[in-house]
């Protein structure tokens, strides 16, 4: 089931190349959940672990797990590894806006302040 | 929705449906950011309890345990997880519909009805779990109007909830296609398109869950 075409068969030759995509199969989706089981395994563990929860690093790798996840499901599932460059932008322009706006509500309402700024 | 073999194809020889989806996309991601960001401001600032993950006692004396059932969200959040790897298995099946079907593994992953229904199941199971979590949550004192915890909560999980309720509508609407005339290859982009809304939904919920639930 591995490397097939999607394209509407009564699209212009031309234009069906332009959308042209190889999409993974089963081989490669399996794994993804695989992976993606195993990294939230990981995740509700290390929330039940006292002196992890304690250390410096617990949110730094909870977060860093969340993007993995995130990018993987993003990549493989939803195809952006192998489609159109445009289709790419229209999610990670909108995103990377977001994104920004969350790190600056988070420092003007002082919840990143009292983590990361000098000691009081 | 119009014939499936009408393609709707821009300057860009890509098809406007798809275009529209990435583009829905971005915008519902920055509606999530927003509730995110709210819950994220508000966190630790409420008066009074109950609160996520400490305990907390009411000038009464009534003692409140911490409110997040961790257990219970990570088995939802397992089965959502799930839900998208049957999706993509629903789309490749519709995609090679036409491919010859030697063995019972390859009539078992050719199959659209068996995963756009497991699809669905685990959606719907989701919302279950999503059912039962908000009604505890009522039982043990906290609503929408108690606290900005629960304000900001039920807010987010509660828009998160109506995006998956509407996919699993979607997903039936699909079936139901597919039992009257069949899917084949030729509505491989409707499927991809609602595909691509439901791994999004997924992947909204994998930000809510570490940071709502596991982030103390």
């Amino acid at each position: 089931m591995d490397n097939h075409t999607a394209h509407s068969d009564s699209a212009p030759l031309d234009v069906a190349h332009a959308e042209e995509t190889h999409h993974p199969g089963w081989s490669v989706y399996w794994k993804v959940a695989l992976i993606l089981g195993l990294i939230t395994v990981a995740e509700v563990w290390g929330y039940y672990v006292p002196s992890f929860v304690a250390s410096r690093a617990f949110v730094p790798s909870l977060l860093a797990m969340s993007a993995v996840k995130f990018a993987i499901v993003v990549s493989f599932y939803m195809h952006l590894r192998y489609d159109h460059k445009l289709f790419r932008a229209l999610f990670t322009g909108p995103l990377f806006i977001a994104a920004s706006t969350l790190i600056a509500l988070l420092f003007l309402f002082g919840q990143l302040v009292a983590r990361f700024g000098p000691a009081r | 929705m119009s014939a499936p073999t009408a393609g709707h194809y821009t300057a860009t020889g890509l098809d406007s449906r798809k275009i529209a989806i990435w583009a829905f996309i971005g915008s519902e991601c920055m509606l999530f950011v927003s509730l995110i960001s709210t819950y994220l401001i508000y966190k630790g600032r409420s008066v009074v309890g109950p609160y996520p993950h400490e305990v907390w006692v009411s000038p009464s004396g009534e003692h409140f345990k911490p409110i997040l059932n961790i257990p219970v969200t990570s088995a939802s959040t397992f089965v959502l997880l799930m839900s998208s790897l049957f999706m993509v298995l629903a789309l490749a099946a519709v995609q090679n519909k036409d491919l010859p079907k030697r063995t019972r593994g390859d009539r078992i992953l050719g199959s659209s009805k068996l995963w756009l229904w497991a699809t669905a199941a685990a959606g719907t199971t989701f919302l279950g779990f999503q059912a039962f979590e908000f009604t505890s949550f009522v039982h043990e004192g906290l609503t929408i109007r108690t606290n900005l915890f629960g304000s900001s909560f039920f807010t987010l999980t509660g828009f998160h909830g109506a995006h998956v309720t509407a996919g699993v509508i979607w997903l039936l609407t699909l079936l139901a296609i597919d039992y009257r005339r069949g899917l084949g290859p030729k509505d491989a982009l409707n499927v991809d398109i609602a595909a691509l809304y439901w791994h999004f939904v997924d992947v909204v919920w994998i930000a809510i869950f570490t940071l709502v639930y596991l982030i103390k």
